[in-house]
C-alpha cells in the first residue's frame, strides 16, 4: 500500500479518505513562525463530486488512492451496464449508472471517453467535450429564421435535450459542448 | 497600493506555485516594479536604523549547530575542512535565525544591532512560506518588549509609507477569551477540540493534538485572519510552553498570576509578520531549555544537534537585558504591494532557483 506524506500533497494528488477515493483540488500550507504546521486542503470526492475541507497534521501520512485517467472507446449498453474497451489493449470493462453519470446522455458507439479507474474499476467517465449527434425530434421551425434567437428543445438519438435554433430540423445533425450542454453548430458529418 | 483586504487567508487559495519545465521558467517570478520595492524598503530600514544609531551587523549563515527549537528544521551541508579534503567534512547548518550570533555580540558589548540576513527553513513552502527568506532582526539592549514594539511600529509604518497607521495591542490569553471564550491556560486539549468543532473547523473530531498545537490551530485558522485589519495587531504575554526564547515572568512578589512569557507577535492583514521577546539572559535557565526541546525532538524523531554552547558561554558571561525582534522582510513586502503568494515577491522562488 502505498502513502504519501502531507508535504507531497499538490492539486491533484489522489488520496484515500474514509473509505473513499479523493483528488485534493487546493492545498495550503499553514505554520505559526514558532508552532506547529498545518495543512488545510480542499478535497474532491471522486464518487460523488462532492468538495470538502480537510485538516492535517504536518508530516501526517495518508494512503494513496489508485486512481487513473484511461482513454477508452463506448462499446454499448446491455441495458443496465455501459460497456467499454481500451483501444491499445483491447481489454473491455463495464461501468455501472453510477460511473458513468451524465456522461449517458452524450455518449454513443464508439466515442472515445475518459474513463477513471479506481483500482482497476471505472468510477466515472467523461464524454468528449464535443460530440456530434442526430436530431430525432424537434417541433418544425419558421422558415426563414436564421438568427438563433429564441430556439426550441431538440430531442438527440441519445435522449438527451438541447436547445437549437428554430431554423435547425430534425433529423439533421449538430455539435454539443457537454460540459455545459449547450448547443455549438449544425455539422455535416460526424 | 493594491488593496491589502484583496488576500485574505479565506479567500480563493492561489495555485500551485510554478512547477519547473514549462520553457518560461528561466523568468523571474517576482515584476519589476516589486523588486524596485524591495530595494526601497531594504532603503528605507537602513535609514531608519542609521538615525536610530542602531549598528548593522553580519554573523556566519553556516554554523556548526542546528536549531534545537522542535517546530524548526534546520537545513545543512557536508563542508571539506580546508586541506583535508572529504576526509575532514563537517556537517554546516544553515541558520533559521540570526538570533545565538548576535546574542553574542551583545553579550561582548555590541549595543544595538540589527542584520538583514537570509535565514532557511526545511519543510517550510506555501502561499506565505518559503524554504529561503530575508529576515530582519534587532536587539535593543536596555529595552522591554513594550518599548521595541513601539519600535516595531515606527519601522513598518515607515516601510509601508503609513505614518497614521493605528496600533492595537492584544493579550494572548484576552484574544483567546474574548474571540473563543476559553482560557488558553486552564483549558485541556478536549475542550480546545470541542471549541474547535463548534467553530467549523474541519476534522477536528478526527485530529489527535497536543494542547499547544490545538492553540496553534485555532490561533493560525480562526484568529489570525481578524487580527492587523488595517492597523498593527500586536499580540503578547503568551504561554509559558510557548516560549521559545523569551523571558518568562514568574508569579511572585511582583507579579500575581500565573506565569506568562514575554512573548509578542505582530499580526497585518491576518499576517504573522515579527515574533519578538523579552530576551532570555539566564544561562542555566537556557540551557535547561535546549535539554526540554532537544527530548522533545528525540520523543518525536526529529534529528538534533548539541546546544549551541558558545551561547551558552556567552550568556553565562553576562549579556545584557535586552529586547529582539525579528521581521519576516517577504512577507512585509507582500503587504506592501498586496502580492497574494511569495513567490510574487521572490525573483526566483525555489522551483525556479
Amino acid at each position: 500500500m502505498a502513502f504519501y506524506s502531507t508535504n507531497e500533497f499538490k492539486g491533484g494528488l489522489k488520496i484515500m479518505l474514509d473509505g473513499d477515493p479523493y483528488s485534493i483540488v487546493e492545498n495550503e500550507f499553514v505554520k505559526p513562525g514558532k508552532g506547529q504546521a498545518f495543512n488545510r486542503v480542499r478535497v474532491r470526492n471522486l464518487k460523488t463530486g462532492r468538495v470538502v475541507e480537510k485538516t492535517f497534521k504536518s508530516g501526517e501520512t495518508v494512503e494513496a488512492a489508485d486512481v487513473h485517467d484511461t482513454d477508452m472507446q463506448y462499446l454499448y449498453n446491455d441495458g443496465e451496464e455501459w460497456h467499454f474497451m481500451d483501444p491499445a489493449s483491447f481489454e473491455q470493462m463495464t461501468a455501472d449508472a453510477n460511473a458513468v453519470g451524465d456522461a449517458a446522455k452524450w455518449i454513443k458507439e464508439e466515442d472515445i471517453c475518459k474513463v477513471t479507474l479506481w483500482n482497476g474499476v471505472p468510477l466515472s467517465v467523461e464524454a468528449p467535450n464535443f460530440v456530434v449527434l442526430a436530431i430525432t425530434e424537434t417541433d418544425p421551425g419558421l422558415k426563414g429564421d436564421t438568427s438563433g434567437g429564441g430556439g426550441k428543445p431538440a430531442t438527440l438519438e441519445t435522449g438527451a435535450v438541447v436547445r437549437v435554433p428554430l431554423f435547425v430540423q430534425t433529423g439533421e445533425l449538430v455539435k454539443v459542448d457537454t460540459r455545459t450542454g449547450a448547443y455549438v453548430s449544425r455539422a455535416k458529418d460526424s | 497600493m493594491r488593496d491589502p483586504r484583496a488576500r485574505t487567508h479565506s479567500a480563493p487559495l492561489a495555485k500551485d506555485a510554478p512547477r519547473a519545465g514549462d520553457g518560461n521558467d528561466w523568468l523571474p517570478c517576482a515584476a519589476p516594479e516589486t523588486m524596485r520595492h524591495r530595494a526601497a524598503m531594504l532603503e528605507r530600514i537602513r535609514a531608519f536604523f542609521a538615525a536610530a544609531g542602531v549598528l548593522e551587523v553580519e554573523t556566519p549563515i553556516l554554523s556548526r549547530r542546528g536549531v534545537t527549537d522542535p517546530a524548526l528544521e534546520s537545513l545543512s551541508l557536508m563542508c571539506p575542512a580546508p586541506g583535508q579534503g572529504s576526509i575532514g567534512e563537517h556537517r554546516l547548518y544553515l541558520q533559521t535565525s540570526p538570533e545565538a550570533p548576535m546574542k553574542r555580540l551583545l553579550a561582548a558589548g555590541s549595543g544595538p544591532i540589527y542584520q538583514i540576513c537570509k535565514v532557511f527553513r526545511g519543510g517550510e513552502r506555501g502561499r506565505f512560506h518559503h524554504p529561503e527568506f530575508t529576515m530582519l532582526e534587532w536587539y535593543r539592549p536596555g529595552w522591554d518588549y513594550g518599548r521595541l514594539m513601539e519600535e516595531v511600529a515606527d519601522l513598518v509604518r515607515v516601510v509601508l509609507q503609513r505614518p497614521a497607521m493605528p496600533m492595537e495591542r492584544l493579550r494572548y490569553r484576552d484574544l483567546f477569551l474574548d474571540r473563543l471564550g476559553l482560557d488558553p491556560w486552564e483549558a485541556a486539549p478536549q475542550s480546545l477540540r470541542a471549541v474547535a468543532a463548534d467553530i467549523g473547523m474541519p476534522d477536528a473530531d478526527r485530529l489527535e493534538l497536543e494542547r499547544d498545537a490545538w492553540l496553534d490551530l485555532l490561533l493560525a485558522l480562526s484568529l489570525e485572519p481578524r487580527l492587523g485589519r488595517g492597523c498593527l495587531s500586536f499580540v503578547y504575554d503568551y504561554p509559558p510552553s510557548q516560549a521559545a526564547m523569551a523571558r518568562i515572568q514568574r508569579a511572585d512578589e511582583d507579579h500575581v498570576g500565573a506565569a506568562f512569557a514575554q512573548r509578542f507577535e505582530l499580526y497585518i492583514e491576518g499576517l504573522e509578520l515579527a515574533n519578538g521577546f523579552q530576551e532570555l539572559t539566564d544561562a542555566a535557565e537556557q540551557g535547561a531549555r535546549f535539554v526540554r526541546d532537544l527530548a522533545e525532538r528525540h520523543r518525536r524523531d526529529l534529528a538534533a544537534t548539541p546546544p549551541d554552547e558558545r551561547l551558552l558561554a556567552a550568556l553565562g558571561s553576562g549579556m545584557p537585558s535586552a529586547s529582539g525582534v525579528a521581521i519576516g522582510l517577504d512577507r512585509l513586502l507582500m503587504i506592501a504591494t498586496g502580492a497574494g503568494h511569495i513567490d510574487e515577491v521572490l525573483a526566483f522562488p525555489l522551483e525556479r532557483a
